[in-house]
């Protein structure tokens, strides 16, 4: 970790809150991201929308990284927005190639919804708990996930 | 097979409606399935993809320099606005830093790329709401902005302008008298246009109290751009977070409180204004100097120069066959476009391609306010909020 991220106000509290979540934190170009173990992923985006003070209420941004042939192969990365105090913060989660999901978080912003639909077509994440995962951009019946890395530019002809 | 809606167990049966993909007023190939009962709408499902061609895919095939081009493709009525983020977010993976003058540029240009995509959504607007004399003086204005377009790119729509770094070329000599011509002409007919339609009474039958939404739920579902701002949120990024010397212009953020068709109108007739607020500084604040960075292995040499000088030939060399390598790591870049907040994730591996590049599109995550407020509207109510939202569909399915 870098070490002015040790007085980040946001990182602060959320060490406070959780300290066991947080797994690794960097600061590039003034954007500061986090990594956050799966299984904390619900409590500490509801604790970032709904605690006093924080208030990251809107969802700019929700999509997805293919590291192949890394492992833990995905991740799939938030960027939180709070409109005041002005404020943005990237979430990020490592998930492991084979069989990869992760917790929705539809709850919390109900935008999330066309987000995750498309990082369920496009990359072939699972999102638990999504009210309508669909395929959203390629057809019903499509095979495989496009921007997966190991999925041809060109296709399958 | 296509997406459609599902019973409810134990309700009655209603009718499903699709609507579109071939339909007039959908802006394109947006369709959508309809639950009505009678000619109210029920539920409301969004059916998009048929212009997807893997954009984001192909940006990883491509390098930096190159995916320009496809972000003209993306939101085709506001190129400008897309190549801007695009290659702010470069830049910013660069850290490199802009002239003045090109930044000064940038700026005139994007905004009147939002007067002229505005002009298009006033135009269909109206004419879907059964006004079509606006629709033919919109596209008049409009056809003499492409043509500052073509004079500074040489292409009307599809501009690819700004480039890493700068600017494609120096504008050519006589083109800010253009754009004062324009200048001088325009909120003459911008009055002409509010004329036929701010007080008329069909207009407003058709627009107020339609499709509203408050402005919690608006937040809670990502809406942005004018939509937003028509709901009583002061939030404009050229404000929140400038980029491009933003913050040196003088201009204000039109909101509304009612947040309905309505509101929406309003509040994009008074971006129309401050972008041409925007403009005239622009116009004449504009500072003199290069159009390019300092930065000979990212931007290209001039024609000059490589007759004369041998580094500058092999740097041409260099950036044409290999491209640029940027440090390894992420952006997240966001700008204001005339449909919202435009944003470009970009991951860098050090390799002269983006190991991926996200877009986050404003008219994509819209859509999910579209079907939202047309719930217990009428069925024609459908039309006046699709058209208030004003998606392009070459963004939504990229």
């Amino acid at each position: 970790m870098s070490p002015h991220l040790e007085d980040h106000p946001v990182l602060k509290r959320l060490r406070d809150f959780t300290p066991q979540a947080i797994e690794e934190t960097w600061d590039f170009r003034g954007e500061v991201t986090l990594v956050i173990r799966r299984e904390n992923l619900r409590s500490v985006c509801e604790f970032l929308h709904g605690e006093p003070g924080l208030n990251f209420k809107y969802l700019s941004d929700l999509t997805s990284v293919d590291r192949y042939p890394a492992e833990p192969r995905f991740e799939v990365v938030y960027h939180l927005l709070s409109l005041a105090p002005y404020q943005r913060l990237r979430l990020k989660v490592r998930l492991p190639g084979d069989n990869p999901q992760i917790e929705s978080v539809v709850a919390i912003w109900p935008g999330a919804n066309a987000f995750e639909r498309e990082v369920f077509d496009l990359m072939g994440i699972h999102f638990d708990g999504h009210p309508f995962l669909r395929r959203i951009l390629m057809p019903e019946d499509w095979e495989g996930h496009p921007l997966r890395k190991d999925y041809p530019t060109t296709g399958y002809r | 097979m296509a997406i459609t809606l599902e019973k409810i167990p134990g309700q009655e049966e209603r009718v499903i409606l699709s609507m579109g993909p071939q339909h007039p007023s959908t802006h394109g190939v947006l369709r959508l399935v309809l639950e009505l009962d009678g000619e109210t709408v029920v539920r409301g499902l969004f059916d998009i993809g048929y212009l997807h061609t893997g954009f984001e895919k192909s940006f990883e095939a491509l390098t930096y320099s190159q995916g320009i081009t496809l972000t003209d493709r993306m939101d085709y009525l506001a190129p400008l606005s897309n190549n801007l983020g695009f290659c702010l977010a470069i830049e910013k993976l660069l850290g490199l830093e802009i002239p003045p003058k090109a930044q000064w540029v940038r700026v005139l240009l994007t905004e009147l790329t939002r007067i002229q995509s505005h002009l298009v959504w006033l135009g269909t607007h109206a004419l879907e709401l059964g006004a079509m004399s606006p629709f033919l003086y919109t596209f008049r204005e409009r056809e003499e902005l492409l043509k500052i377009f073509e004079m500074v790119s040489g292409q009307r729509m599809m501009t690819s302008y700004f480039r890493v770094g700068g600017l494609a070329l120096e504008p050519p000599l006589n083109w800010l008298q253009r754009v004062a011509k324009f200048l001088k002409e325009f909120p003459t007919r911008l009055e002409e246009y509010e004329g036929l339609l701010t007080k008329n009474p069909i207009w407003l039958k058709r627009t107020v109290g339609v499709g509203a939404i408050t402005a919690d739920d608006a937040l809670a579902l990502s809406l942005s751009g004018p939509p937003l701002r028509a709901c009583g949120v002061e939030w404009d990024l050229r404000k929140a977070e400038p980029y491009s010397s933003y913050d040196k212009f003088d201009f204000r953020i039109p909101t509304r409180s009612e947040g309905d068709v309505y509101a929406r109108y309003l509040v994009r007739m008074d971006e129309i204004r401050e972008s041409l607020k925007i403009v005239r500084q622009a116009m004449e604040g504009m500072p003199e100097g290069p159009i390019k960075a300092d930065a000979p292995h990212i931007v290209l040499p001039d024609r000059e120069s490589m007759k004369t000088s041998i580094e500058a030939l092999i740097y041409h060399f260099k950036i044409v066959t290999e491209g640029f390598h940027p440090p390894v790591g992420e952006v997240y870049q966001c700008i204001e476009s005339p449909r919202g907040e435009i944003g470009f994730y970009m991951v860098s591996d050090g390799s002269p391609k983006p190991w991926r590049c996200h877009v986050r599109a404003p008219s994509f995550v819209n859509l999910q306010t579209l079907v939202k407020i047309i719930e217990g509207r009428l069925l024609a109510d459908v039309v006046a909020c699709i058209a208030s939202m004003d998606t392009v569909l070459g963004e939504i399915d990229r």
